[in-house]
């Protein structure tokens, strides 16, 4: 059973959620879309959503560092393992409160303001029943490790090393199966969520546009495509970032 | 000097009489699909008025366009790059659905089903979006004919502006109303900040016509276009959550064909041309420091296409021969840069529009005639455009930036041709003093006059086809009209099945032709039996507008939904899909119908 839930499924998962990406890439670019509803109703989303999308972009950042970075390295630099959990109980508590709340207020928006309620799908409420999962439950092993036991478990001496241990593909199953049920449970509705993520709206998500702060402001496009505006087809395309309102680049800098 | 290509449109307010074919054709054509109910990619405002969406032109609230910041960059208004990254969960600026209007329909079944009673059924208006019971409040012409404006003239964000600054003296002057309509689609700027604002880089701008679209695949909805466009004509499609704008109906472009809303204009004041300019200077053009020479700044960007050395850098840039005869012969380069009688909208936008407006004078003449002068003589229409502070300054506000003395100028002219070619239509001497008043020769002002009263269908749409040897990478297929029997026209040599499938553009636009010059019923004969229910005009029954009889002898049982056509496969011939379903129909399905044709 541990060898399925933790050295099988992973792999499953993860076969999905890249097989997924690529192949709504190419095949449907045209569903890859925020599906944003602030035509319909701006108010409470203009509070919700920053809180929630925030509050996830530091909850991640929590994640990545308490499974990739071992114990050891953050010893070595002199941080004690009280400290670390003190920041992270702390710093990862308010950001999953501030996630959770965001989605609740998101979803209390979509559900009683009539023309989003209309526009969502039932691959979104699907979705977000797993997403909500996934929060809930993650946030009750952070509370649950102050205030049920004390000291509460050290998942980084657990869960930490079967994550890290998947990518060498050695899974580490036996570290994994002795966590505490409630970090099991939270690694369940996890990998759930990253297997439907790539056929739902989350999608969006790996497109944000990081090259914006990057790209050209104008963008010009021929219909010719080995032709770049303004210059001839002999004269080669500078590597490397440009400068704002200058010289315009053809789609592969975009 | 980098010379580029730009399909420009020119309006002439002039002639607009309000009627809004414009902008139900466009409609029609491009934005009658779910999800985009309340977008006009074409719409016709009454001025003064607060315009769709409402009261667009307060950039103060809307933050459109690009401004200046400190040390004098060009920047966008709505804020940097940064900035632009931290409002991508919730966008800060964003009109809502009520800003524009909530888009309806009536219950038209109740008409016919209520049963019998002492009371009228009523159609009641329901909401496209929530699909209940609605109460219509606003539309994309709700204030059209100055509707309501006693209530809501203050409204308009120009009217406000001047009112402030001139304290209230207006107030008495508006409300002798002047009024005029102003027809409005993308300005497919030289400077766009929409396309600046877009984070994932959707949108461009076509190096070869300057036409800016929205990649469909590239757009990822994150809204930032519609706060970064000053003039709201990106719009979000809310079932698909992409941005949707005009595209200058670029498949008809590409063939040579004006735009639905120049083609269907009734007033024919639509003009569709050329300009060549120097996409190097754009940026710096842009960022002029004084707003009001911002007109001047664009039109030194406009390149003179008679010039040998912006001849030579064209072809250098690889611009066929014969687009530059057409930049030569375009009307829009000579409304706007050789007479100067059409200006850019809200030039202090910095966007560099490429939809140029030649300000009415109607106003004035209506004014003058009411008063019961002679509003075909000039000095009676210099002294009024003088005196008439309000309209001008309005127009001013508009067009170049409240720079009251270029609206002057461009109205005297107008005056000026007005009153010159009426002493010409009388028989008398032409007056080459009128002309002279406003620095035009009598045969430039007479050109001029041929080209804004009288120029044909060729003279107000000079429009290039895209080159037969990119056709490859053609959107639509690119093809020629110009000759009989060509790929354009209907008839060639092996019949329609033959050679490559016909742009849907050329086909109805052909199949229209047809249709206004035959006798016969619509569809007898040119689509050989397929029906396009566009041209037919309810004269009688073409063939193939019903399926045949069940009964007919030797029908096919086994494909039913193709029984109707007689020698294609498809009897939709409107869509899209007609041309090509002609060609590459699958031949299985050809054969009962060919059967069925030559037995009876």
């Amino acid at each position: 059973m541990d060898i399925l839930l933790w050295g099988v499924l992973p792999y499953v998962m993860m076969v999905i959620l890249v097989g997924g990406l690529i192949w709504r890439y190419k095949y449907d670019q045209f569903g890859w879309t925020t599906r944003s509803s602030q035509l319909y109703e701006s108010r409470l989303l203009r509070i919700g959503s920053p809180v929630f999308h925030f509050g996830l972009l530091a909850v991640i950042a929590g994640h990545l560092f308490g499974l990739v970075i071992p114990m050891s390295w953050t010893q070595a630099v002199g941080m004690s393992q009280d400290f670390y959990h003190f920041n992270a109980l702390f710093v990862g508590g308010i950001a999953g409160i501030g996630t959770l709340g965001g989605i609740i207020l998101l979803i209390y928006r979509r559900r009683v303001t009539g023309p989003v309620f209309m526009a969502t799908t039932r691959n979104d409420k699907m979705m977000y029943v797993v997403l909500t999962g996934a929060i809930v439950f993650g946030l009750w092993t952070t509370l649950a490790s102050v205030f049920l036991g004390g000291e509460g478990h050290n998942y980084r001496e657990t869960v930490s090393p079967w994550f890290r241990s998947l990518f060498i593909f050695q899974p580490d199953i036996t570290s994994m199966a002795i966590a505490p049920f409630s970090f099991h449970l939270h690694t369940l509705v996890g990998m759930l969520l990253f297997t439907i993520w790539p056929f739902t709206r989350l999608v969006h998500a790996f497109t944000a546009p990081l090259h914006y702060l990057f790209r050209p402001y104008i963008v010009y496009r021929s219909r010719d495509k080995g032709r770049i505006a303004g210059r001839s087809a002999a004269e080669p395309v500078r590597r490397g970032w440009s400068a704002v309102g200058t010289r315009d680049r053809d789609t592969r800098n975009r | 000097m980098r010379v580029m290509a730009q399909m420009g449109m020119v309006m002439n307010l002039d002639k607009c009489i309000g009627c809004h074919t414009c902008s139900v054709t466009c409609k029609q054509a491009w934005t009658n699909r779910a999800g985009t109910e309340y977008v006009w990619f074409n719409n016709v405002e009454t001025r003064p008025g607060q315009g769709y969406p409402r009261r667009y032109e307060d950039q103060e609230k809307w933050q459109g366009g690009w401004s200046l910041n400190k040390r004098g960059k060009l920047v966008l208004k709505a804020g940097g790059r940064v900035s632009k990254m931290f409002g991508l969960f919730a966008s800060p600026v964003q009109p809502e659905l009520k800003d524009y209007y909530e888009p309806w329909t009536y219950d038209y079944k109740t008409l016919i089903d209520a049963p019998l009673g002492d009371d009228f059924p009523v159609a009641r208006p329901k909401s496209l979006i929530t699909g209940k019971d609605t109460k219509i409040t606003w539309s994309a012409n709700w204030d059209d004919d100055l509707g309501g404006s006693p209530e809501m003239g203050h409204l308009d964000p120009v009217i406000e502006k001047l009112r402030r600054e001139s304290e209230d003296t207006i107030k008495l002057e508006f409300e002798k109303t002047f009024m005029f309509y102003l027809p409005r689609i993308c300005e497919h700027c030289l400077n766009p900040s929409c396309m600046a604002s877009c984070p994932s880089g959707a949108i461009y701008k076509r190096v070869e016509d300057g036409i800016v679209l929205v990649d469909q695949d590239k757009c990822r909805g994150w809204r930032q276009c519609i706060t970064g466009c000053p003039y709201k004509k990106m719009y979000f499609n809310h079932k698909t959550g992409k941005a949707e704008k005009c595209t200058f109906c670029y498949p008809r472009i590409e063939v040579g064909l004006p735009t639905v809303c120049s083609e269907t204009c009734v007033g024919r004041l639509r003009y569709l041309g050329l300009f060549l300019y120097d996409a190097d200077a754009v940026t710096e053009a842009a960022s002029v420091t004084d707003p009001q020479e911002l007109y001047d700044a664009q039109m030194d960007v406009l390149l003179d296409p008679h010039d040998p050395a912006v001849i030579a850098a064209a072809r250098a840039q690889g611009i066929q021969d014969d687009w530059i005869d057409a930049a030569q012969r375009s009307p829009v380069y000579a409304l706007a840069k050789v007479y100067k009688v059409a200006l850019p909208l809200h030039p202090e936008y910095r966007t560099m529009p490429m939809v140029w407006y030649v300000p009415p004078l109607s106003p004035v003449v209506d004014l003058l005639k009411e008063q019961g002068h002679d509003a075909e003589d000039y000095g009676n229409l210099f002294g009024a455009i003088d005196a008439l502070r309000i309209p001008v300054e309005y127009l001013a506000e508009l067009f170049t930036a409240g720079d009251a003395d270029r609206v002057t100028a461009v109205l005297k002219k107008l005056a000026a041709m007005r009153s010159y070619m009426r002493g010409i239509s009388m028989g008398n001497d032409p007056d080459d003093s009128i002309p002279a008043a406003v620095g035009m020769a009598g045969q430039e002002m007479y050109e001029m006059y041929r080209l804004m009263a009288i120029a044909k269908y060729e003279e107000r749409y000079v429009i290039p086809q895209a080159h037969m040897e990119q056709a490859h990478d053609l959107e639509e297929m690119g093809c020629s009209l110009d000759f009989d029997g060509g790929p354009g026209m209907q008839d060639s040599p092996f019949g329609e099945a033959s050679g490559k499938p016909a742009p849907v553009a050329v086909e109805t636009f052909n199949a229209l032709r047809d249709r206004q010059t035959s006798d016969n019923v619509a569809g007898e004969e040119s689509l050989r039996g397929r029906v396009n229910l566009l041209n037919w005009d309810g004269n009688g029954t073409p063939r193939g507008l019903f399926p045949d009889k069940r009964d007919a002898p030797r029908m096919s049982a086994d494909s039913p939904a193709h029984s109707g056509g007689r020698a294609g496969p498809s009897p939709d011939a409107g869509g899209p899909s007609a041309s090509a379903s002609g060609a590459s129909g699958n031949p299985a399905d050809n054969e009962p119908n060919a059967i069925a044709l030559e037995e009876p």
